[in-house]
């Protein structure tokens, strides 16, 4: 359950606006966090905060890239698959390098629970390619020997 | 070296702070145009108009005329919202414009909101720019401080804030009227005009979408004048800068600040480092996944809406894509596929059903499965994303149909040797 201090510190952001639905994908993210991946009991939650029906809430959480409907490791990690990283040299091995690295496919999870891993399409980091995005922090220039020392960091840190 | 405008204060790492942007002649601009008894806000407008500043967001409408197709007796509150969705492939110049100079940007947002008098002005930006959202968050808050931001600016009757949203990641979002679903927190599917957004836009009422570095450009106009930003571009009829995201096979990918009309062939010679190493130049996207592919006889043509799209092509973005001789263009059109299929938002059947078709036929090809006829059938379905409800399915099928005319080779190459050439190591 969401504590008690978020959900009335909620209620009074979603005073101020003049449509709670505005806030709808801030809620999504927040309450995502909390529960770690957005969960039917996270989707029923986020419906009655914000006074609208878990359909209309599904409708969006389906949408959007960053909403996960699935349960997701602690890190996720959203690899660009688009046209600039992809036909960067040695892309194909780094993607396979990482799945290796961390003995999952795109869209598994570790069984630790520690990373997923997504396709994502263009980051916008172009003049870093290969790019990638964990959780909300975007690196650039990837190769194998710098994803391994960032999953190791990321190891370190859970 | 050209003049820089948009990136003159670019520092490495960091943002210009308040402070340095106001010693560079910062919110001067904005200070006359409220202070100034004898300007009217309107004049901002016809100013924009004569200085022939176009969106750089991709569709290269006149911003001055968007601006005036707010009706004089329109209801309150109006908005103005700044589209930093950023999501088309090869684009990031304004994920540099705002870690350059935020400033920059509330500046030209305040003013465009003075321009039409709204009193909130909204940053739609993607999840992916964080730091640059966290940073917008920062300097907003030191301008309001300053006054730059809030009730009574420069003790006028004019009220305006600036709020930042943030999005969760869907590609449509940035199109103008599904940005506007986004915001009131509906599926992002777009509208279908009219009426336009300036009539009946965010909640029903006025809004005025804008890319950032249209915005980043108004100060400029008003601070420098008409003659000084037309004079800035050295094609025909282009006005202003062009901030260019260059990537692909050059050796210094990057953003590029260069005169509207400068030659693509020394943006990349020039500016980017040349062809990487091995490299020879085949085809170029000049701005972003939905404009057609430049083919090698372009390599001179003028980078300016005009020019490109008398040639029938589109500057788009400004995203300069750079192809080299090793990459086949089958599979990078699929691939681009592949990003539009997935992003498409399913609303409507042309590009929800249209393009996993045409990716089907484009992977065939690749996997040695073409046909001759698939490219009728290709060509037929691209025609086809005219009927569709946005501009989305159109820009998906232009990278297409420029491959089917201006390297059919390349693609019947692939049928006739059923198989990738590129694979099958026939070409050095
Ligand atoms: C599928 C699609 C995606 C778009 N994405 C963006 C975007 O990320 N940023 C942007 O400024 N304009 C984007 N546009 C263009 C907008 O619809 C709109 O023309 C623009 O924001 C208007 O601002 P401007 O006149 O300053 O260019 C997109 C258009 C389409 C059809």
């Amino acid at each position: 359950m969401l504590p008690e201090t978020y959900k009335s510190e909620l209620k009074d952001r979603l005073q101020k606006v003049g449509n709670p639905r505005e806030m709808v994908v801030d809620v999504m993210l927040e309450v995502q966090e909390f529960y770690g991946w957005f969960s039917d009991e996270a989707l029923e939650q986020a419906a009655v905060l914000l006074g609208m029906s878990s359909l209309e809430i599904e409708e969006l959480a389906t949408f959007y890239n960053t909403i996960y409907r699935q349960p997701v490791g602690k890190f996720v990690i959203h690899v660009c698959d688009s046209v600039i990283c992809w036909m960067e040299n040695g892309y194909g091995e780094l993607i396979d390098h990482i799945g290796k690295k961390l003995g999952i496919g795109m869209g598994e999870t570790t069984p630790d629970g520690l990373f997923s891993l997504l396709p994502a399409c263009c980051i916008g980091y172009c003049d870093h390619a290969p790019a990638i995005m964990i959780n909300k922090t975007v690196y650039g220039d990837i190769a194998p020997a710098k994803m391994d020392e960032i999953i190791e960091t990321l190891r370190q840190e859970k | 070296m050209y003049p820089q405008v948009l990136l003159k204060n670019r520092k490495k790492d960091r943002i210009l702070s308040l402070e340095e942007y106001r010693e560079m002649g910062g919110y001067k601009a904005l200070h006359d145009a409220l202070t100034d008894e004898s300007f009217h806000p309107r004049q901002i407008q016809e100013l924009l108009l004569d200085a022939g500043l176009l969106g750089r967001g991709g569709a290269a409408f006149p911003t001055g005329i968007k601006m005036k197709t707010v009706p004089d007796d329109a209801p309150h509150p109006r908005y103005l919202v700044c589209n930093a969705d950023e999501m088309e492939p090869g684009t990031f110049k304004d994920r540099v414009l705002i870690l350059t100079s935020p400033h920059q940007l509330i500046e030209g947002m305040i003013l465009a909101a003075y321009a039409i008098d709204a009193e909130i002005a909204i940053i739609f930006i993607r999840r992916e720019y964080e730091t640059a959202a966290r940073a917008l968050e920062q300097e907003i808050g030191r301008a309001r401080e300053a006054g730059y931001i809030g009730k009574n600016l420069f003790d006028s009757e004019f009220d305006c804030d600036i709020i930042v949203h943030r999005s969760a990641g869907r590609y449509i979002c940035g199109e103008g009227t599904a940005l506007l679903n986004a915001l009131e927190g509906k599926r992002a599917n777009p509208r279908k005009p009219p009426p336009y957004p300036t009539v009946k836009g965010l909640w029903q009422l006025p809004t005025e979408v804008q890319n950032v570095e249209t915005l980043c450009c108004i100060p400029h106009v008003l601070k420098n004048g008409v003659d000084w930003f037309k004079t800035l571009a050295v094609s025909k009829t282009g006005a202003g800068t062009k901030v260019f995201s260059v990537s692909g096979k050059v050796n210094r990918p990057g953003c590029y600040e260069l005169p509207m009309g400068v030659k693509l062939s020394e943006i990349i010679e020039d500016y980017a480092g040349g062809m990487l190493p091995g490299s020879r130049f085949k085809a170029c996207m000049p701005g972003g996944a939905s404009t057609q592919f430049l083919p090698e006889s372009m390599y001179h043509a003028r980078m300016d809406f005009d020019d490109l799209k008398n040639a029938g092509f589109r500057l788009g973005t400004g995203a300069v894509m750079v192809f080299d001789h090793k990459t086949c263009l089958v599979e990078a059109t699929a691939n681009l596929m592949v990003f539009f299929a997935r992003e498409s938002c399913g609303w409507c059947t042309p590009c929800r059903e249209g393009l996993p078709y045409i990716l089907d036929l484009l992977n065939r090809i690749e996997a040695g499965e073409g046909e001759v006829e698939f490219i009728p059938m290709i060509r037929q379905m691209c025609s086809h994303m005219n009927y569709s409800y946005c501009a989305f399915a159109p820009g998906a099928a232009a990278p297409v149909e420029s491959l089917l005319t201006y390297f059919e080779g390349e693609v019947m190459a692939h049928i006739e040797n059923r198989g990738c050439p590129f694979k099958i190591g026939k070409v050095n």
